[in-house]
């Protein structure tokens, strides 16, 4: 997995709540077999007037220009701006492989929903969760200025604007030191082989119907 | 010191390692596979060189994809080729690596959240994973159930466990007892409507109470389907008589010896007495109605004798901002009736409602009458190739056939429309399924979210009704 540190990028502010990942993937896009690829599909349906299909080249397509991603200050934007619940829904783990292909790095908002949270630690994309004045106070600053930008740091878990204010976040030190360094979780289970062999052996003694059943 | 919630409990069997930044190793007894959440998982074990950890832990079947038509042609039945490459992964993984699949042409092919409790592989006390959201629907059962990333799905395959932080315990309890014509499916939409999408987030929610007690293992599956629309991955029920009832006699269960074993092991699988919940919420069964979603979020649901909210009548400008985006995208007008909502097309189905006693709740409402001649289509899909089986030993299928709907093949179907059933633009949907999110159920398509007696007597009537009005 890609390792995260720090990150400097361009804010894009997308000012709505309970954001699913129907939304940022739509179901037609999930056919792929790949992980990579999702990129031009991310909010297919915000962000283009026709309807999305797989396989077709989406850089003809006509875009939405109401759409946040779609005005010209923000693009090549790398840390979206987000509000409460994030990501609720399906649990999908096209949507941040879709974030990520896109070209984001950071995700900010007041709250997000658990498997979304989950699912982006495992892609080396960093889930922000700052107060909703905190995160209020950034959609005004990121609205006023044309390209403004945040600067994440993962090891001090602080989040600073161009002006300083430094802000800082929790993140839990399991999923904290795999993205720091950028570890393969299943290679660090796997660390703890004996262990789980162990706990097996004694489950299949106490619970034995739990074993081969049906097969 | 307080005694043990079910979750406790159950978090403690599995409990592999307890590591010092908090995280832990949760051991996994079950994992479902579909075609969608796969492929990449399986392809990460072959890149790192690596082996299932335990096949007999996992169980595969196609859903997603599968047409609800045409199936004697199998695969080849699947139009869309990209849709056939999925079903056709995962067949050709679970050969490679060994693990059990109920093919497309099997009987026993469904839905996965059907076939895990049709078949016993869901047992009481197991912790199971699929990477699917609706997990949680193995709950009722008094499991740990979730949904995971594909990540996970590879992390389960290779390890057996998942990398869990404990979650707050959160009980909803439900009083009293429900009203006829009132069923599971309003029971949740009524508890999401009360706690909203992210009311659970970061819980593990206990459903409990008189209701629940009273309630099948059909509708508790119904409730903790949708824990994950309330914003908890987990959702669950204490085992009792109705659990072990339930799935005595399954082709997963145990028998004999095993059996008493297990039973006297399940008994224990209730919150204690004394134990403390980080957050409680209790509903008045007895004042719940039948529900209709009207917006573009499943909190967002109103009484069937109700009205469209007004967003000028609401204080908090997100929520203000919200409603009216839904109205405008729903198509609706602040304060209309619920009952003024014309439909274009019924779907019955869907891992929410699409089992045995969902088939029957709708058949007997629609048993002697017709479907509405403004509707465009009608349609019943079953949640496995057993339900169908069982469905038309009880002649439900000659029910619906004459009164106008459509009896299809088994799979996810119209729920979220990767196969070919589809919403057009605008068109307005009463749905069993579980999500009314913005184009779920077809580019600009509508959905209103209703239990199966409800969805029933929207088809008939052509537009919403109290259900109620009809039973009597
Ligand atoms: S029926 Fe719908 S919600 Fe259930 S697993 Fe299938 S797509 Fe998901």
């Amino acid at each position: 997995m890609r390792a995260f540190t720090q990150h400097q990028g361009l804010v894009a502010p997308m000012d709505r709540s309970n954001v699913d990942t129907d939304m940022i993937i739509p179901k037609q896009f999930l056919k792929s077999i790949k992980r990579t690829g999702f990129g031009p599909n991310l909010f297919d349906e915000l962000r283009y007037l026709d309807e999305g299909k797989p396989d077709q080249d989406s850089s003809q397509r006509p875009l939405n220009p109401d759409f946040v991603l779609n005005q010209p200050r923000y693009q090549g934007a790398s840390v979206l701006l987000a509000r409460s619940n994030f990501g609720c829904g399906s649990s999908r783990e096209h949507a941040p492989w879709a974030l990520d292909d896109y070209g984001f790095r950071v995700i900010i908002a007041p709250s997000f929903a658990d498997i979304f949270y989950n699912n982006c630690f495992k892609n080396g994309l960093l889930p922000i969760v700052l107060e909703e004045k905190i995160v209020d106070q950034l959609f005004d600053e990121a609205e006023a200025s044309v390209g403004y930008q945040l600067t994440v740091d993962l090891e001090a878990k602080t989040v600073t604007t161009p002006a300083g204010e430094s802000f800082s976040f929790d993140v839990d030190d399991f999923r904290r030191h795999c993205l720091l360094n950028g570890l393969d979780d299943i290679g660090v289970t796997l660390e703890d082989a004996e262990l789980i062999k162990s706990y097996e052996d004694q489950r299949r003694k106490t619970a034995p119907w739990l074993f081969g059943a049906g097969q | 010191m307080a005694g043990k919630t079910l979750y406790d409990k159950l978090w403690d069997d599995h409990l592999v390692k307890q590591r010092e930044d908090g995280s832990a190793l949760i051991y996994i007894d079950r994992q479902l596979l579909h075609e969608v959440t796969s492929p990449q998982a399986f392809e990460g074990l072959r890149l790192a060189n690596r082996k299932p950890w335990r096949i007999d832990a996992n169980l595969a079947t196609p859903d997603h994809n599968v047409p609800t038509t045409d199936r004697a042609k199998g695969i080849e039945g699947i139009v869309d080729p990209v849709s056939r490459i999925q079903v056709e992964t995962l067949g050709k993984n679970c050969d490679e690596f060994g693990i059990l699949e109920f093919k497309i042409m099997d009987q026993r092919q469904g839905i996965v959240h059907v076939i895990g409790p049709e078949q016993g592989a869901t047992l009481p006390g197991m912790t199971i994973v699929c990477g699917d959201s609706h997990t949680s629907t193995h709950g009722a059962f008094g499991c740990l159930a979730h949904g995971i990333g594909t990540s996970e799905v590879e992390h389960v395959l290779a390890t057996q466990c998942l990398v869990q932080q404990k979650m707050k315990n959160m009980l909803v309890k439900v009083n009293g007892k429900l009203g006829t014509g009132v069923t599971a499916k309003d029971v949740v939409l009524a508890i999401i409507g009360k706690i909203g999408t992210a009311g659970g987030t970061g819980h593990a929610i206990e459903f409990g109470g008189e209701v629940l007690q009273n309630m099948s293992m059909e509708g508790r599956m119904t409730v903790c389907n949708m824990a994950i629309e309330a914003g908890a991955r987990v959702g669950m029920v204490a085992v009792d008589g109705t659990t072990i009832d339930y799935v005595k006699g399954r082709p997963f269960s145990p028998t004999g010896e095993n059996w008493d074993a297990a039973v006297k092991y399940w008994r224990t699988l209730h919150s204690d007495l004394d134990a403390e919940f980080d957050k409680v919420v209790e509903l008045d069964g007895s004042e719940i109605m039948p529900q209709v979603s009207w917006g573009t979020s499943p909190e967002m649901v109103a009484d069937v004798t109700g009205n469209v909210p007004d967003p000028a009548q609401e204080e908090d400008p997100i929520k203000r901002e919200g409603i009216e985006r839904a109205l405008k995208y729903m198509g609706l007008q602040p304060n209309q009736a619920i009952t003024d909502i014309k439909l274009d097309r019924v779907f019955i189905g869907s891992c929410t409602n699409s089992r045995i006693e969902d088939l029957r709740e709708a058949a007997a409402v629609v048993k002697g009458r017709k479907v509405a001649d403004s509707l465009m289509q009608a349609m019943v899909v079953p949640g496995s190739g057993l339900v169908k089986a069982q469905a038309e030993e009880e002649g439900l299928d000659r029910i619906f056939l004459d009164a106008g709907l459509e009896w299809r093949d088994p799979g996810c179907s119209m729920c979220l429309a990767m196969n070919a059933d589809k919403l057009g633009q605008g068109e307005h949907c009463a749905s069993t399924s579980n999500r009314n999110f913005e184009g779920r159920q077809g580019f600009g398509g509508r959905t209103h979210l209703v239990s199966p007696a409800m969805a029933a007597a929207a088809a008939i009537a052509g537009h919403f009704v109290d259900v109620r009005e009809l039973l009597n």
